[in-house]
């Protein structure tokens, strides 16, 4: 009996027309075919979406955390890049 | 006729019931979480059916029975499963093999039953038509996966095809029953059904490169109530709430 294990792969599914993908969480699965069939069974039980689609977890490339300092404390510092100095008019909704 | 649709109810809807059980028995125990989800689902598409096709049989009866009598109330014989479905879980191999050679029919009939003269039954084939395009998907992937993976996934679903083999002639048995159905339009045609079963089953097992044993001998029973022992001990789990606290609800 074999223990290796199957590969993982990232889920992403679409819960509505008009929205865009959102990751879910991941799973296992021989290939890309068991994958959306698993996808299917673990994560729209409770009728979560209308389209899936799974990434192979060896194909997506992070961030490092090592460097969070560099990538993204340069843009604390330019507060003209929020738009917190206007005001939002009464009426407004979802801001 | 109210006769004969009332046996044909218990036919469909027990192979789901029984079927239904047998995968539930999955439940925390599947060989991947993925897998274990997957039987599981596929174990309540069949209750959900056994639901509704027991609740019309029991309207069909006039007796008052509802489909939970139907259900835990019944004893061994009054049971019109396919011998195929009550077969134990054996490994992975055998439940995929026994829920391949099941939705390979199912398929095909639920197809035909959405345009039966029975308005109850066009309208309970039309739902679950859709769960078992699912489910024949489903098992046939696995039965290609693993006759076409390793030796030993190989050996292990042949082994399953040899051992429920014997049972799946069953599918087509005919009596009387089926007969009266079919002239009332109820039923259709067993003939053009088992041509689609049998090429499903043939394209399936040839691209997983098994063979279909050479031993032909076609084991029956379960239409008529015989059934093996694995059937008492199946009812003995689904039954024991009810026969012990009658009609506790929950």
């Amino acid at each position: 009996m074999s223990n290796k294990e199957w590969p993982l792969w990232e889920v992403f599914i679409r819960s509505k027309q008009g929205l865009s993908h959102k990751h879910v969480g991941s799973l296992r699965a021989a290939d890309e075919q068991m994958a959306i069939e698993n996808a299917r069974d673990v994560y729209t039980r409770r009728s979560e979406g209308i389209s899936i689609w799974v990434v192979a977890s060896a194909n997506v490339f992070a961030s490092d955390p090592n460097e969070s300092d560099s990538l993204y404390e340069p843009a604390n510092s330019k507060l003209y890049r929020h738009p917190t100095f206007y005001d939002v008019p009464d009426g407004i909704e979802h801001m | 006729m109210e006769n004969a649709l009332f046996e044909y109810l218990l036919r469909l809807g027990d192979d789901s019931l029984i079927l239904g059980h047998r995968l539930s028995e999955w439940c925390g125990h599947g060989p991947v979480l993925e897998e274990d989800i997957a039987l599981t689902n596929l174990s309540l598409d069949l209750i959900g059916q056994a639901t509704s096709i027991l609740e019309y049989a029991g309207k069909v009866e006039g007796k008052g029975r509802t489909e939970d009598d139907l259900a835990f109330l019944r004893f061994d014989k009054d049971y019109r499963n396919l011998l195929l479905v009550e077969r134990p879980n054996g490994d992975f191999g055998v439940t995929i093999m026994r829920q391949f050679l099941f939705d390979a029919y199912r398929k095909p009939l639920f197809e035909r039953l959405v345009n039966s003269s029975d308005e109850m039954i066009a309208a309970i084939a039309a739902k679950s038509l859709k769960e078992t395009k699912y489910h024949l998907k489903h098992s046939s992937e696995w039965v290609i996966r693993l006759g076409d993976g390793t030796e030993e996934s190989h050996n292990r679903i042949q082994e399953a095809l040899n051992s429920l083999w014997k049972y799946a002639a069953e599918i087509f048995y005919e009596d009387q029953v089926d007969e009266e159905l079919k002239k009332h339009g109820v039923l259709p045609d067993m003939d053009s059904l088992r041509k689609d079963w049998e090429s499903t089953v043939h394209s399936v097992l040839e691209e997983a490169t098994l063979k279909i044993p050479d031993n032909n001998w076609e084991q029956e029973g379960g239409r008529k109530g015989l059934h093996t022992e694995h059937l008492g001990y199946i009812l003995a789990e689904l039954q024991f709430m009810q026969r012990a606290y009658p009609n506790m609800e929950w």
